[in-house]
């Protein structure tokens, strides 16, 4: 079975954010570019598959400008296939992400798309489940459990205040949460051979998909900073300033 | 014009605190877009649901009658929902963004073919909204180009709506499936019970992080303190990547968002994920033997002391401060 694989470039999570003096964007001299976590762990979860059932194809997608070839082959040195760089100078929004991946999806024809549930610099959250419906597929999102029985697949997926359990036929979108699995770090080996695997570079527009952004960024500004209170000396102190201050307790 | 649908998500007739909130989102939004708001319900419970939303300010409460709504389904969902948006030309539809929110809103989104923001936290006078990026490190004004616009609402960033004079007339309309686009099946729910508040709903947060050092240290050292205050339990993510606690206690980024009156962070760090969710809370006590800690550039009350030592104290000094 193939499985495809979109993985997202995004500051390192600790990197400290900053927004540009004219709200355009955000400072990146300094920015340690990684594979978004979540997508790592989705990643790890379509090469658990492929081992687990000793065959198949795990390709992987990213949508952006020629730098992103980094995150792509430190997907391939983790041991995924081959990859695709869909090349695109201006930032895409979800929806065109999303119809993008499923073009090519529909294309490369493959059993699962498994895809991280949110990326960590935009935070939206919507991109694989725009996949499936453009596919029209079904979905299991924030996905902590995946079980394949042949052409069945039983998700256990994470629900406010316990743990939902959907099934449904292949082909599906799966977008991973954290307890999914651990991913695993590239070998030596890993990353010699990334080098000589195949990554095909292709222009966004060769796919024929609307990619005009329908959510527009108008500005970008840093939130108000909380100011710090003070220390307390005790925990006597600290319950009194609760009860009579902060009237919290 | 402008109108605005608020779909109401329930289990089995119970809604979350949280829906009041996405429906007040959806109040003021239909107010500045000259519009009214509406809510939709489905499933099984739909009609007490129903019932209860009436009586919050909307101008009606659409059911969704259709017996393959029964449990929530993604697919089924966006279906029914996408065919009620087209016939009553709504602008916006809004959920509050729970894990279901989540879930569905994209979807419908894409079925629209029509853009989304993802938990706004405020919305202004010129039709654009505002929502948080890079773990809330950075505000984006953003604008929806489409016919339609979806949202969700961040829970912590809304009122909840209150009680109003009149109640709303329930309308039901049957939903219309295309059976061909049902392909999910619901297997079962299993509830992770707790006499505790839930995390997004509770008063006071109590939460714990690597410093508590095992899971039973959770139990031992933190729920006295948590039971003490009639708090809910949350963790930081280091706590849960470790193991000590089940992940629906994640607090930041990629967890749960709260905003409590109170919220106690024992042996956390304050890594920016893990301020990203529950920096908005009203007063904040920091509790950690590192005094550079960056938790306390954001705590109201810091305590730097060995939390093995100072929890079992402040159990004792809260015992004291009821009586």
């Amino acid at each position: 079975m193939k499985i495809l694989v979109p993985v997202k470039r995004v500051p390192d999570p600790a990197t400290t954010i900053r927004v540009l003096p004219d709200g355009s964007g955000i400072a990146t001299d300094n920015v340690k570019w990684v594979i978004n976590p979540f997508d790592e762990i989705a990643i790890e979860e379509a090469l658990r598959i492929k081992e687990k059932q000793g065959a198949g194809q795990v390709i992987l997608i990213s949508i952006g400008q020629q730098a992103w070839q980094e995150q792509l082959r430190t997907g391939l040195a983790m041991g995924a296939d081959r990859a695709i760089l869909v090349r695109t100078e201006t930032p895409l929004d979800p929806l065109a992400i999303a119809r993008v991946i499923a073009k090519v999806a529909s294309d490369e024809q493959p059993g699962l798309v498994i895809i991280g549930k949110q990326a960590i610099d935009d935070d939206s959250n919507q991109v694989g489940q725009m996949i499936a419906e453009f596919l029209g597929w079904p979905q299991a999102t924030f996905a902590s459990k995946l079980e394949l029985a042949g052409e069945k697949c039983t998700v256990v997926r994470e629900a406010d205040g316990g743990l939902e359990t959907v099934a449904f036929a292949l082909p599906a979108v799966i977008t991973t949460d954290l307890r999914l699995n651990e991913p695993r770090y590239a070998s030596l080996p890993g990353i010699m051979k990334a080098r000589k695997k195949p990554l095909l570079d292709i222009t966004a527009e060769s796919l024929g998909v609307d990619l005009a952004p329908k959510l527009k960024i108008r500005k970008l500004t840093a939130p108000a900073k909380r100011q710090a209170g003070r220390k307390v000396a005790s925990v006597e102190e600290l319950v009194a300033v609760l009860h009579t201050e902060a009237k919290v307790i | 014009m402008g109108d605005v649908i608020v779909f109401v998500e329930h289990r089995g007739g119970h809604f979350p605190k949280t829906t009041l909130i996405g429906i007040n989102a959806g109040l003021e939004l239909a107010a500045k877009r000259g519009g009214s708001c509406s809510a939709v319900v489905a499933g099984e419970g739909a009609d007490t649901v129903a019932a209860e939303v009436a009586k919050y300010g909307v101008a009606k409460v659409i059911v969704l009658e259709e017996p393959r709504l029964a449990h929530y389904l993604a697919d089924a969902a966006a279906q029914a929902l996408a065919v009620l948006v087209k016939s009553t030309g709504a602008e916006t539809v809004l959920a509050t963004a729970t894990a279901l929110g989540k879930d569905l809103m994209p979807r419908l989104a894409a079925r629209l073919n029509v853009p989304m923001a993802s938990e706004i936290i405020a919305i202004n006078d010129d039709g654009t909204f505002v929502r948080p990026m890079y773990a809330g490190n950075v505000l984006a004004t953003v604008e929806l180009e489409g016919p339609v616009r979806i949202v969700t609402v961040r829970g912590t960033a809304f009122d909840a709506a209150k009680p109003a004079a009149a109640v709303a007339p329930i309308e039901r309309v049957a939903a219309t499936l295309d059976p061909a686009g049902l392909k999910m099946e619901f297997v079962a729910f299993n509830e992770i019970k707790s006499d505790r508040p839930e995390l997004t709903e509770a008063r006071i947060v109590v939460s714990g992080g690597r410093g508590l050092k095992s899971g039973e240290n959770f139990k031992s050292v933190l729920e006295p303190l948590v039971d003490e205050m009639g708090a809910a339990m949350g963790a930081s993510r280091a706590a849960v990547d470790a193991g000590f606690v089940p992940n629906d206690l994640q607090v930041g980024q990629t967890g749960k968002v709260v905003a409590p009156e109170l919220y106690v962070a024992v042996g956390i760090s304050g890594a920016i994920q893990h301020l990203a969710g529950m920096k908005d809370s009203k007063t904040i006590v920091a509790i950690n033997k590192d005094e550079e800690a960056p938790i306390f550039s954001v705590a109201d009350f810091g305590l730097v002391a060995d939390l093995f030592k100072a929890v079992p104290e402040m159990v004792e000094a809260m015992k004291k401060v009821k009586h």
